[in-house]
């Protein structure tokens, strides 16, 4: 259900905690499998729960909870905007706007050949560099400007 | 660069390189000689824990706890595992100061953890960092590996029979986890939901263990007071509110970024180094620490001074040290807006009043923005606060309320300018002019 690479991954993290403490891994090893599958589909969270040994509605629990799991497809390039207060006022809002319009979708939306979706994102604890956002949960772009959205939009492939 | 000013650099003095990360480059630092000194002399747990409280280090995470006296609650001669988590799941908007600790000085951080562990009588740590610094989680990691090959942390430190294993947890996106209590139920793989307290985490922590919770720049400071004395750490402050911190200023400022200044300095002097208000602007109010503290007008805040009791006494908190400048082109409602927008999305939904208030408060705020606010929803708004504040598991629901309690005492003017003419006070395209988004020369 994982490729070998994946689980010698979330093996790494499961031998940080403790004998016995498997599901503290679970955070971690769904983050590699959504790396790995795009997206969370219900049978790969049940499969990495039973990995680690714990229910499925557990693991159910944990990727609807935290805000980077994506729980549907999503484009090749995730790209998660910061609009809250610090980067608002250094224009976030702005540069949500601008990434819309330039792509011709709106929030939660995927472009028709499925290269973008966009996302609204909460404090990504980089406030000097607003506006900021994040490619697929990875990549942090800084100092948001018309100019640098259409660099980084030119790049990305 | 790492930092964009100082006065008396402690925590970011030496910086300046573009390998300061590096094990070698902390080690000519003179890293790690605190570490090598408690262990070498085998300085007894308490005398550290009597250091740290002599330096008046206070919680730096936000809630600005004696540190020393934090520490002096572990059972630390009781058998069995007990934990040291280090806090960097930095998510209180405004704040982004461990964000650059972690990238520029992580060593200090390692070194502070492996004495604090010491002290306490931890034997396992994790660092808890934010989920959307992926470099800097990967970053960790690989000082972790540096530090532990060069026999810093693990089995048997230095030669000595102090044991202490590291590791980093990398977060997901969820603002409560810098929760204490919810943070520990994330890294055993659960919902990040906090918990009742008491017990405390000292007593019942991580996997039902004694555990302290400790913030980044908060374990940081520790090889620092080791070296200088807790004296020294205390005369670089001002009483009550030892030493230096980290402020990050973030919104309307020439200059936004970190800065570490002695407790005490007056804001208006770090506005200066911050590059003034955007534009020359006038400035309208200051979010003196992360989102959950009050409001403060400009004049008000142009003279207080930058430690706990000053921003207390202006009426607000230091809290994180995150400095939110915003200037005339800022809609208070909207800005409101967007804080309840955050409160809403992030609450964890475990206790009604904030679950549902949070709710409540948008509604309300975002029709009062958006032109069909009611002449009695200011009254409304007014009482909410009171319903949420206290009567919640965690501090999340008190930092929900106090936001809209500050804004509408000291801008209450604009919210019935909104009620009446179904628009902002300030004109959408002085906000606009405001963001800079449109007119920033781009960075090369």
């Amino acid at each position: 259900m994982l490729t070998p690479e994946s689980l010698a991954r979330i093996d790494r993290e499961i031998a940080k905690y403790p004998e016995g403490q498997r599901q503290s891994a679970v955070m971690s090893a769904l983050a590699i499998a959504q790396e790995e599958k795009g997206f969370l589909a219900h049978e790969t969270i049940e499969y990495v729960a039973h990995y680690l040994g714990m229910k499925p509605i557990a693991a159910l629990e944990v990727a609807t909870f935290y805000n980077m799991y994506d729980l549907k497809p999503v484009g090749r390039h995730k790209l998660t905007v910061c609009t809250n207060l610090p980067c608002m006022l250094s224009g976030g809002v702005h540069a949500l706007e601008y990434l819309q319009e330039k792509l011709g979708i709106g929030l939660d939306e995927t472009t028709p050949d499925g290269k973008y979706t966009l996302k609204q994102g909460e404090c990504m604890g980089a406030c000097g560099d607003a506006p900021v956002l994040l490619v697929n949960n990875r990549r942090m772009c800084c100092k948001m400007t018309p100019e640098a959205i259409d660099a980084m939009l030119a790049e990305l492939t | 660069m790492a930092i964009l000013g100082s006065i008396n650099p402690i925590l970011t003095a030496g910086l300046d390189g573009d390998r300061t990360w590096r094990l070698a480059d902390y080690v000519a630092r003179g890293g790690y000689t605190a570490l090598r000194r408690v262990l070498g002399e085998r300085i007894p747990p308490n005398e550290i824990i009597a250091e740290v409280k002599k330096s008046v280090l206070r919680g730096r995470g936000g809630a600005g706890f004696p540190t020393g006296l934090k520490w002096s609650f572990m059972p630390r001669t009781l058998p069995g595992d007990k934990y040291l988590v280090c806090n960097s799941d930095e998510g209180e908007p405004g704040t982004f100061k461990d964000r650059d600790l972690l990238r520029y000085n992580p060593h200090a951080v390692i070194e502070g953890m492996v004495i604090a562990g010491y002290a306490i009588g931890a034997t396992r740590g994790y660092n808890y960092i934010h989920g959307e610094i992926w470099e800097l989680y990967q970053r960790f990691e690989e000082a972790i590996a540096e530090a532990r090959a060069a026999g810093f942390v693990g089995q048997n430190i230095l030669g000595s029979d102090h044991s202490f294993e590291l590791y980093a947890h990398h977060g997901y996106g969820a603002y409560i986890c810098g929760e204490e209590t919810a943070l520990l139920e994330s890294i055993e793989g659960k919902k990040g939901q906090p918990r009742f307290k008491p017990p405390f985490p000292a007593s019942f922590g991580l996997y039902g263990q004694p555990t302290t919770i400790n913030n980044t720049e908060t374990l940081a400071s520790v090889p620092f007071i080791m070296n200088m004395g807790g004296d020294a750490y205390l005369a670089a402050g001002k009483p009550g509110n030892g030493g230096p911190k980290l402020f990050s200023v973030s919104g309307h400022v020439n200059r936004p970024g970190n800065y570490e200044l002695p407790m005490g300095t007056p804001f208006a002097t770090l506005l200066e180094m911050a590059g003034g208000v955007r534009g020359g602007r006038k400035l309208k109010a200051v979010i003196p620490g992360g989102v959950s503290a009050p409001v403060v007008p400009g004049d008000v805040m142009m003279e207080a001074t930058l430690d706990y009791d000053g921003v207390s006494k202006a009426g607000s908190m230091l809290g994180s040290g995150a400095v939110i400048v915003m200037d005339e082109t800022t809609c208070m409602v909207k800005a409101l807006e967007r804080l309840a927008f955050f409160y809403h999305e992030e609450s964890c939904g475990q206790c009604t009043p904030c679950r549902e208030g949070t709710g409540w408060l948008y509604k309300i705020i975002h029709r009062i923005e958006n032109g069909r606010g009611r002449p009695e929803d200011l009254d409304l708004l007014g009482s909410l606060p009171g319903n949420i504040s206290g009567r919640t598991i965690c501090a999340f629901g008190d930092a929900a309320a106090a936001p809209v309690q500050s804004f509408l005492k000291h801008f209450r003017d604009e919210f019935a300018y909104h009620i009446e003419h179904g628009r902002c006070l300030v004109p959408v395209e002085v906000q606009r002019a405001g963001s800079s988004f449109f007119t920033a020369p781009a960075e090369g």
